[in-house]
């Protein structure tokens, strides 16, 4: 059993400050074990968002010494405990309070994505023939847990605050699974160069990074739709084509 | 159609501020001198015009020797409407589409913009950059473009493999060619191989093989090609680096055999 000096942002939106707990750690414990230690023998009013401690629901996200991560699923073992470990809320959104964010912003720009829209049905009972070829793809990104971790990492958002230009990461990821989809029919190229913003991603790969699930965002995601918007947007040659064929 | 505002108070972090505690700097400062170490030496080697092949051997930096002299070379001499005032080089004619290919790749773009223009230097730390325009405006929204070098670059393979196939043919004492392999027969096959793994994983690559397609089932082709291409996708990095690594050494390897300084030594 080891004593460890934890620095944790404590305040609101407006103000706030570190201060500093020292808490016991023992074998086997996360971070989010820490924060709740420190919650229950130095400070009660501390807020803290949590949910599954299985890294499934999202809940925990904070930055731990500096980097986005879920907090029950960051190991004590794994950080320097020789100095004080830094754990603050995520800087890409505004805090409520203490280690909780406020990130509805990401559900109501959700929002402005168009659904899911599929062809009509292939067979006479409405259901559709697919193959596992088809959606293979796609399914890695069914993997996201809107920890919004991506969101916090990416500096279009954390740094330059383009909230109202830039849908960030995770929805460029969900954009990525209506688009590919083999049976749906929307087009949201024209939403991904303006409204969405990709045009601001410069590919640091910092969300994929970050991602607990493992969600290759950048290579599979992002550059596949930067493309599509290129095909649509910036290549001459298909720009041509698509005059000349009418399509 | 807008995105919802949000009204954040605390302030973005200065530039290099961050609570990180590990060695953020170290891959983009090793980024940084990798680079630069290729772009001084690329450059230099590009206007010594000289010592730029040796027999069957042709630096990479030179071909295709378009204008030049030796048995490489598609049009002997130097261009008579060359300016005069202009230093004159074979290399200069053909650099622009590897560079512009790399200058625009996707994985390059990403490393230089950390490393470089410290936009960001490395992951949740501080920029010194207030305003940020991305890819949105010109020059970067000229990066789009990557797919026109993959076109060029794709034809630079085939010329780069006819190189390696030249390279196994000595001239012999009767006066005719004979198979045979050199160190610098492997050096320049081993070149193809290593801008053919970074080549053909590139992501605009990706795209038109197959990245386009919603539903892979109807055309299993393209379906391969797409495997293929994302295989080589994942290491696009390492292809990355490899591949400028490779391509830099073996132009010195026949800049040093040209000069003298090495003697390519043949195995049979």
């Amino acid at each position: 059993m080891a004593s460890v000096t934890f620095r944790i942002w404590r305040g609101d939106g407006e103000t706030g400050e570190f201060v500093e707990y020292s808490t016991d750690i023992t074998e086997g414990m996360v971070v989010l074990d820490a924060v709740h230690q420190v919650q229950a023998e130095s400070a009660n009013d501390l807020a803290v968002r949590w949910n599954c401690k299985a890294g499934k629901c999202g809940s925990c996200s904070a930055e731990v010494n500096g980097v986005p991560r879920l907090m029950c699923m960051t190991r004590m073992t794994d950080l320097p405990t020789d100095v004080p470990v830094t754990i603050e809320p995520m800087q890409a959104f505004p805090t409520l309070k203490d280690l909780v964010p406020d990130v509805s912003w990401n559900y109501e720009a959700k929002k402005q994505i168009k659904p899911f829209k599929p062809r009509t049905p292939d067979n006479e009972d409405g259901s559709w023939t697919m193959y596992q070829e088809d959606v293979d793809r796609v399914q890695e990104f069914r993997k996201c847990i809107e920890c919004f971790l991506c969101q916090d990492v990416c500096h279009v958002l954390r740094d330059h605050h383009k909230h109202e230009e830039f849908v960030g990461p995770r929805y460029f990821v969900y954009t990525a699974a209506l688009e590919m989809h083999p049976l749906d029919t929307e087009d949201r190229t024209e939403e991904l160069k303006k409204a969405f913003g990709v045009g601001y991603c410069n590919i640091t790969k910092c969300c994929t990074v970050v991602c607990p699930e493992g969600i290759t965002i950048t290579d599979n995601a992002i550059i596949p739709l930067k493309e599509r918007v290129a095909d649509t947007f910036y290549d001459p040659i298909q720009w041509l084509i698509r005059k000349a064929t009418g399509k | 159609m807008s995105l919802p505002s949000v009204d954040i108070r605390r302030q973005p972090r200065r530039m290099g501020e961050t609570a990180r505690r590990d060695a953020w700097w170290l891959k983009p400062g090793l980024t940084f001198l990798g680079f630069s170490a290729f772009i001084v030496y690329s450059t230099w080697a590009a206007f010594q015009n000289a010592d730029y092949q040796l027999g069957n051997y042709l630096s990479p930096f030179y071909s295709p020797l378009i204008f030049g002299d030796g048995p490489h070379a598609w049009i002997e001499g130097q261009p008579e409407w060359w300016p005069a005032l202009l230093p004159f080089s074979p290399a200069l004619f053909i650099l622009w589409a590897p560079g512009g290919f790399r200058f625009t790749c996707y994985y390059y773009r990403g490393a230089y913009y950390k490393s470089f223009w410290a936009d960001p230097p490395s992951c949740a730390v501080g920029e010194w950059r207030k305003k940020f325009l991305g890819e949105n405006s010109i020059p970067l929204i000229l990066q789009n473009l990557h797919r026109y070098f993959l076109y060029v670059a794709l034809l630079f393979l085939l010329i780069l493999a006819h190189d390696a196939w030249k390279a196994m043919w000595f001239m012999g004492d009767d006066g005719v060619e004979h198979f045979g392999v050199g160190i610098g027969t492997i050096v320049l096959s081993m070149n193809v191989v290593m801008l053919s793994g970074y080549t053909l994983g590139c992501h605009s690559l990706r795209h038109l093989v197959g990245g386009v397609l919603d539903a892979f089932s109807k055309s299993p082709a393209r379906k391969k090609a797409y495997d293929c291409v994302s295989c080589l996708n994942r290491g696009h990095q390492r292809w990355a680096w490899g591949s400028l690594f490779w391509v830099g050494f073996t132009d010195l390897y026949v800049r040093l055999c040209a000069q003298g300084t090495w003697t390519d030594w043949r195995l049979f």
